[in-house]
């Protein structure tokens, strides 16, 4: 069953509308997200198929806009200065057809102070020629707290192609957290190009998995640099790639001032004829800066297939629960 | 008279073309704990690691006979579904994996009971440690506690728990011996290996290996009188290694001798 949206959250109202909102609510179940959560007044929420922007609500300090361009949407967010946000604000992307286009123009502003969490599911649940493009700013401001969570659905076919960009700009005492999940069924192409500029005492978390099947492509492209004093950056990996699936991820960390610490931790499963690489950059202009990584590429550890199977399970359940506990 | 459910008989492995493990004999009853004696090398989870049937410790000759059943070639898994598990000396971490769900993958469904009364055997409370993951952020007495936890859960026919002591501090180990004699006493066999004096008491049997082989079987005293009396520190080619078999291993007792006793 459906979820009804709130009509406080309505932006357009006719049964065409509610048709695609009811379909797009279908989709957002299927990327994980709870629709129910769309329901409530104090929430949050965009809603955007391709280029409708079926909901739109803000709440007290949460300002949403959206206007619609010729293939997608741009979208600007606002949290006030000093804001906490009880609940995730919810955001929800997707195109129902098989083919399309979808560009995302998104612009972060978080207010110095504020508190904020992001619940942002992104779905093509029938997709078979799809293209998303994500272009995002985001400016975090002075010991602002932003997590980020967006969790993706592509469908079974590999038809999608994904593009997210993202600039961040985290000012002194800020802190930036990103959760990119895309697990469940097949990737397609994904392609994401994330820049994080560290100020002074900030942090910023960039935690990306994905898991490739069939004849997907995962590439990964991070790049932190830490220019203000104490600045701290952790860019962390965990990939699973089987079939003929490939994975390459890049990241690089710059240490520009004293006492940054970055580091980076990548660790790539492989199955079958799948191929990974790992190209992690280490950049220090600071005598006082430090920056680390790890990276782990190949099959399951043999040991922890063992121990599985020590209780029972096959070696095929094994290896498939240790990819799924890694990427969860 | 009982009879053992799993036997190991006169067990072989080389590893180029040196034996590793030989003339191994061993019998495994209902409800019993055998105690592995041995030092660091002797060959002890060795022996665990070929009773469990992990890659590369397949016997060289000799047979494992479960239930007049020749499982020598069956896979860990088939071993574990028999009803053989192994409680790891240093057990892997698993990024991502709830411990709860750990515990649970060899409980069967539903599992939900056996998972909480198996935590709190190892005293973590259900409630703290249930959906932590199984990874770095435990300490290594908490992961062993979680993998004794997780052969408890499956209340297996053989548990074999390579030190299970290790790492564990030295006022849990009590709970430690406790959790071993609430295996015996729900029917499970037990293949301890330990150096802890604490925990060989909690044996009903006790063999001392020497260089891969088997030099003395009999009661946990009768070992401890064994080791004092008749063990001398030798020099070999290996090394250090104090005990030397003084009495063929034919004229030690039997297991079974010894559960009559």
């Amino acid at each position: 069953m459906s979820a009804t949206p709130n009509p406080q959250h309505v932006a357009q109202n006719t049964p065409a509308w509610a048709g695609e909102m009811d379909a797009m609510l279908d989709a957002y179940r299927q990327a994980g997200g709870d629709p129910d959560a769309l329901k409530l007044p104090e929430v949050a929420t965009l809603v955007i198929s391709g280029n409708q922007v079926l909901a739109s609500h803000s709440i007290p300090g949460v300002h949403l806009e959206a206007e619609p361009l010729a293939q997608g949407v741009h979208a600007r967010i606002q949290v006030d200065p000093r804001t906490n946000v009880k609940h995730p604000i919810h955001l929800c992307f997707g195109v129902l057809p098989a083919e399309g286009i979808q560009q995302i123009e998104a612009e972060y502003e978080i207010g110095e102070d504020a508190h904020v969490q992001f619940l942002a599911h992104c779905s093509f649940p029938n997709a078979v020629q799809v293209e998303h493009h994500m272009n995002a700013t985001l400016h975090i401001g002075r010991n602002a707290i932003l997590t980020y969570t967006e969790e993706h659905y592509h469908g079974q076919t590999g038809g999608v192609d994904v593009r997210p960009i993202s600039e961040v700009i985290i000012e002194e005492g800020g802190q930036f957290t990103s959760n990119f999940v895309l697990t469940r069924g097949r990737v397609g192409v994904l392609d994401m190009d994330y820049k994080v500029d560290a100020g002074k005492d900030s942090v910023a978390e960039l935690v990306t998995k994905a898991y490739g099947s069939g004849d997907d492509k995962v590439k990964v492209l991070e790049h932190i640099r830490l220019n203000g004093e104490n600045a701290r950056g952790l860019a962390k990996s965990r990939i699973a790639v089987k079939d003929q699936a490939s994975s390459e991820v890049t990241t690089t960390t710059e240490g520009n001032a004293p006492g940054a610490r970055g580091h980076m931790d990548c660790t790539e499963i492989v199955r079958d004829q799948a191929i990974a690489a790992n190209n992690p950059l280490v950049k220090v202009t600071n005598a006082q800066a430090q920056v680390t990584h790890e990276a782990a590429i190949g099959t399951v550890n043999r040991k922890e297939m063992e121990t599985l199977m020590a209780r029972g399970l096959d070696e095929a359940d094994a290896v498939d629960l240790i990819i799924r506990a890694m990427i969860r | 008279m009982a009879k053992p459910f799993l036997i190991i008989d006169q067990l072989l492995l080389n590893k180029g073309n040196q034996p590793i493990l030989q003339n191994i004999n061993m019998s495994f009853y209902p409800g019993k704990i055998h105690v592995l004696l041995g030092l660091n090398g002797s060959g002890k989870s060795t022996l665990a690691y070929t009773l469990m049937g992990c890659d590369g410790y397949l016997p060289t000759s000799g047979r494992i006979v479960m239930d007049d059943k020749d499982i020598t070639h069956a896979s860990i898994t088939e071993r574990a579904r028999l009803g053989i598990s192994l409680a790891w000396q240093e057990p892997v971490r698993f990024e991502g994996l709830p411990i709860g769900k750990y515990v649970g993958l060899g409980a069967g469904e539903p599992n939900r009971e056996k998972v909480v009364a198996a935590l709190e055997a190892v005293s973590l409370p259900v409630k703290t440690y249930g959906y932590r993951s199984t990874d770095q952020t435990l300490s290594g007495g908490e992961r062993k506690r979680v993998e004794l936890a997780a052969v408890f859960a499956m209340h297996p026919r053989l548990a074999i728990l390579d030190e299970p002591d290790s790492g564990i501090d030295a006022l849990s180990i009590t709970d430690v011996g406790e959790l071993i004699r609430q295996m015996a006493q729900t029917g499970s066999a037990v293949l301890l290996i330990t150096h802890r004096p604490e925990l060989v008491a909690v044996a009903d049997v006790a063999s001392l290996m020497c260089l891969g082989s088997i030099v003395f079987t009999g009661t946990p005293k009768m070992a401890n009188e064994y080791y004092e009396s008749r063990c001398h520190p030798h020099l070999n080619s290996l090394g250090a290694q104090p005990w030397i078999p003084v009495v063929p291993v034919a004229q030690n007792l039997d297991s079974q001798e010894i559960a009559k006793e």
